[in-house]
């Protein structure tokens, strides 16, 4: 019992500052501590629960939102600045919601893998099977974009080929449950689809390009002469564990994302409401041919999460700036930032660094000219 | 007692080194805390995912942030 408390607090401590609108789905289930029948009972009871409170509230957004702007604002139909309250006061909340749903989700899967799981599932694996391994693998483990480092060296000394690693480091931050879940929620299952699937691709690809190139040689000395430890053993978490492990994913990704979703989604309600209908078109629309060349190459230095860039992106598509140029702005933004090229330089020589950049900006700017060119 | 914070100094580790600290202070533990946050020093722990926590050389948890139970657990183990 006592177990059960400080599990409690625990969860509770650092609190998710989410507006009211948020009732966390999961929020109620936190006697994951008791193992059994009983608790998982329990659980299960309290998930289906707050599932369906979950559905109540995201089925009745639309209404609300409008009965807020129009009704108890008075504001008149038609105007900008309605327009674009009621977009926020829709989008807001809605994003936050799937963002809860899904975070926890991706939480639980997310308790069945490990780094350690993915390099023994990659070790020794041939290039092109592993390549696309290692994308897949990039979604569903855990990854944090200062742990690129550390986890390169891993992979790399446990005989993970260079090519299948870059594979892996593409894929973990690019494909991501945020990003999936703000286009889903923001632009539908075509464009959240198009996006994972040309993401899996620039990495899969991309990587088998970098492990065609054969530039081994081009890691740092210590990197080759380093002995790494052996794995920590593993304990497996069972499922009161895993229910943790998608409440604290929720505290943490959806506690430290929620002020760039609102954000983001305030200045995409601006966008929405004040810009002018295919404004967007005559600079990013799919006739400027060197917009997608502008666009990764101003996102590529760029760092920000998806949760800042995604609803501005979203307005600039609705604005009339073509699918493929958006498409690559947004991937270059997350997939590649300076930060982490600079912080990969301690792994990498220049060389193989400028090639990995390279060869990935490339992929990217392959996918935006193509939509563009099919859409 | 010798703990060690084992990340390169995103948010997330700062986040287990505080909790780390704050933990030692409550129990009032004979324990010292280091943070480690040297590539290569990381590597030869054997850890690939940051952050980590070593007590006394065995590395305790990887990939994320403890729990102050957790933390608690090891620390009077």
């Amino acid at each position: 019992m006592n177990d059960l408390r400080e599990l409690r607090i625990d969860s509770m401590g650092g609190g998710m500052p989410g507006p009211g609108a948020t009732p966390a789905p999961p929020a109620p289930d936190k006697g994951a501590g008791e193992a059994g029948q009983a608790g998982m009972a329990r659980i299960l009871a309290l998930g289906i629960a707050a599932l369906a409170l979950w559905i109540a509230v995201y089925t009745h957004l639309e209404a609300w939102a409008d009965a807020a702007t129009y009704g108890l604002l008075g504001l008149e139909r038609g105007s900008a600045f309605a327009a674009a309250l009621a977009f926020f006061l829709y989008d807001g909340p809605k994003v936050l919601l799937l963002l809860t749903l899904v975070v926890f989700g991706v939480g639980i899967i997310r308790s069945f893998f490990t780094a350690a799981r993915a390099r023994r599932l990659l070790a020794g694996r041939g290039e092109a099977v592993g390549n696309v391994l290692a994308a897949l693998l990039g979604i569903v483990t855990p990854f944090c974009s200062c742990s690129a480092v550390p986890l390169f060296v891993g992979f790399v000394t446990a005989g993970v080929p260079l090519g299948v690693t870059f594979s892996f480091l593409v894929s973990a931050p690019m494909v991501n449950e945020v990003a999936l879940v703000l286009l889903y929620g923001l632009m539908g299952w075509k464009v959240a689809g198009l996006y994972l699937l040309t993401g899996l691709l620039v990495a899969m690809v991309s990587g088998w390009v970098i492990g065609r190139l054969k530039m081994e040689g081009h890691l740092e000395e210590w990197v080759r002469l380093i002995h790494a430890g052996q794995d920590q053993p593993e304990v497996e978490p069972g499922w009161p564990g895993r229910v943790r492990a998608g409440l604290e994913a929720v505290r943490d990704i959806v506690g430290r994302t929620w002020p760039w979703v609102l954000a983001g989604i305030a200045v995409g309600a601006g966008i929405h409401g004040y810009v002018p209908e295919g404004f967007m078109a005559s600079i990013m629309g799919r006739d400027a041919w060197w917009s997608v060349l502008a666009a990764v190459a101003l996102g590529v230095p760029m760092y920000s999460n998806a949760a800042g860039i995604i609803p501005v992106v979203h307005a600039l598509l609705e604005k009339g700036a073509a699918l493929g140029t958006v498409l690559a702005f947004m991937m270059s933004v997350i997939a590649l930032s300076l930060p982490e090229t600079i912080i990969l330089r301690k792994v990498l020589k220049p060389r193989l660094l400028f090639t990995f950049v390279g060869v990935v900006s490339l992929g990217i700017l392959l996918v935006g000219y193509l939509f563009n060119l099919i859409l | 007692m010798e703990i060690k914070v084992l990340g390169p100094g995103c948010p997330k580790c700062h986040e287990a080194e505080k909790r780390v600290r704050e933990v030692v202070a409550e129990l009032g533990a004979d324990a010292t805390v280091a943070k480690v946050s040297d590539f290569q020093e990381i590597a030869r722990m054997g850890v690939f995912s940051t952050p980590a926590v070593a007590i006394d050389g065995e590395v305790k948890c990887v990939g994320k942030v403890p729990s102050k139970a957790e933390i608690a657990a090891w620390i009077n183990a």
